[in-house]
C-alpha cells in the first residue's frame, strides 16, 4: 500500500469507531439530553474524519474541493440543528434525569 | 483498497439500523428529530462512499445537495413541531 492509502484506512477505521459509539449512545442513554451528547458531538467528529480520510486517495482537485465542501457544509450545519433541537426541547420544558430524580422524562 | 470502503459502508449502515430503532422507540418527538438528522448525517457519508465503490464521480453532488436538504428539514420539522404551522 502507499503512504497515502495507509492514512486513509486509519481515518476511516477511525471515523467508523467514532460513529458506531455515537449511534450505540443515542440507542442506549438515558434520557434526551445524554442522547443529545453522544449524537451531536459524534456526528461533526465522525463526518470529518471519513471525508478527510476520502481526500488522499482522490487523484481530482475539483473532487477534493467538493469532499472538503462537503464536511464544511456539515461543520456549520450539525452544531445548528443540535443547538436548535436543544433549545426547541428546553423551551417546551422538558427535564433532565437526574440520580434522584430517574423518571425523569415527562 | 475497495474492501476499506465497503467495511466502512457496512459500518455506517449498522449504525444507520441502531439509529432507526432509536427513531422508531423514541419516548419523545425531540428523540425522533435528533435521530432523523443523525440518520441524514450518515447516509451523506454513505452516499459518499458510493462514490468510490461505484467509481463514478457525479454521486458528490448529490451529498452535497443531502447535506443541504437534510439542515432545511430537520429546522422546518422543528419549526412546525414548535409552533404547529410553518408560515
Amino acid at each position: 500500500m502507499l503512504w497515502n492509502e495507509i492514512v486513509t484506512t486509519v481515518l476511516l477505521g477511525l471515523g467508523c469507531v467514532v460513529s458506531l459509539t455515537g449511534a450505540l449512545g443515542l440507542l442506549r442513554m438515558p434520557d434526551f439530553y445524554t442522547r443529545l451528547h453522544t449524537a451531536g458531538k459524534t456526528d461533526s467528529l465522525g463526518q470529518f474524519l471519513i471525508l478527510l480520510g476520502l481526500v488522499f486517495v482522490t487523484p481530482d482537485l475539483l473532487t477534493q474541493i467538493k469532499l472538503v465542501g462537503v464536511a464544511m457544509i456539515l461543520m456549520i450545519a450539525a452544531p445548528t440543528a443540535t443547538h436548535a433541537i436543544t433549545k426547541a426541547a428546553h423551551l417546551n420544558d422538558l427535564r433532565p434525569w437526574t440520580k434522584r430524580d430517574p423518571g425523569g422524562e415527562p | 483498497m475497495s474492501w476499506v470502503y465497503l467495511a466502512t459502508a457496512i459500518a455506517l449502515l449498522i449504525g444507520l439500523f441502531i439509529i432507526l430503532i432509536r427513531a422508531i422507540i423514541g419516548p419523545t418527538v425531540y428523540d425522533r428529530i435528533l435521530a432523523t438528522n443523525a440518520l441524514g448525517t450518515k447516509t451523506i457519508l454513505f452516499v459518499t462512499l458510493l462514490d468510490y465503490i461505484s467509481g463514478r464521480t457525479e454521486f458528490i453532488d448529490m451529498a452535497i445537495v443531502y447535506a443541504l436538504i437534510s439542515f432545511i428539514t430537520t429546522i422546518a420539522i422543528l419549526k412546525f413541531a414548535e409552533k404547529g404551522r410553518l408560515d
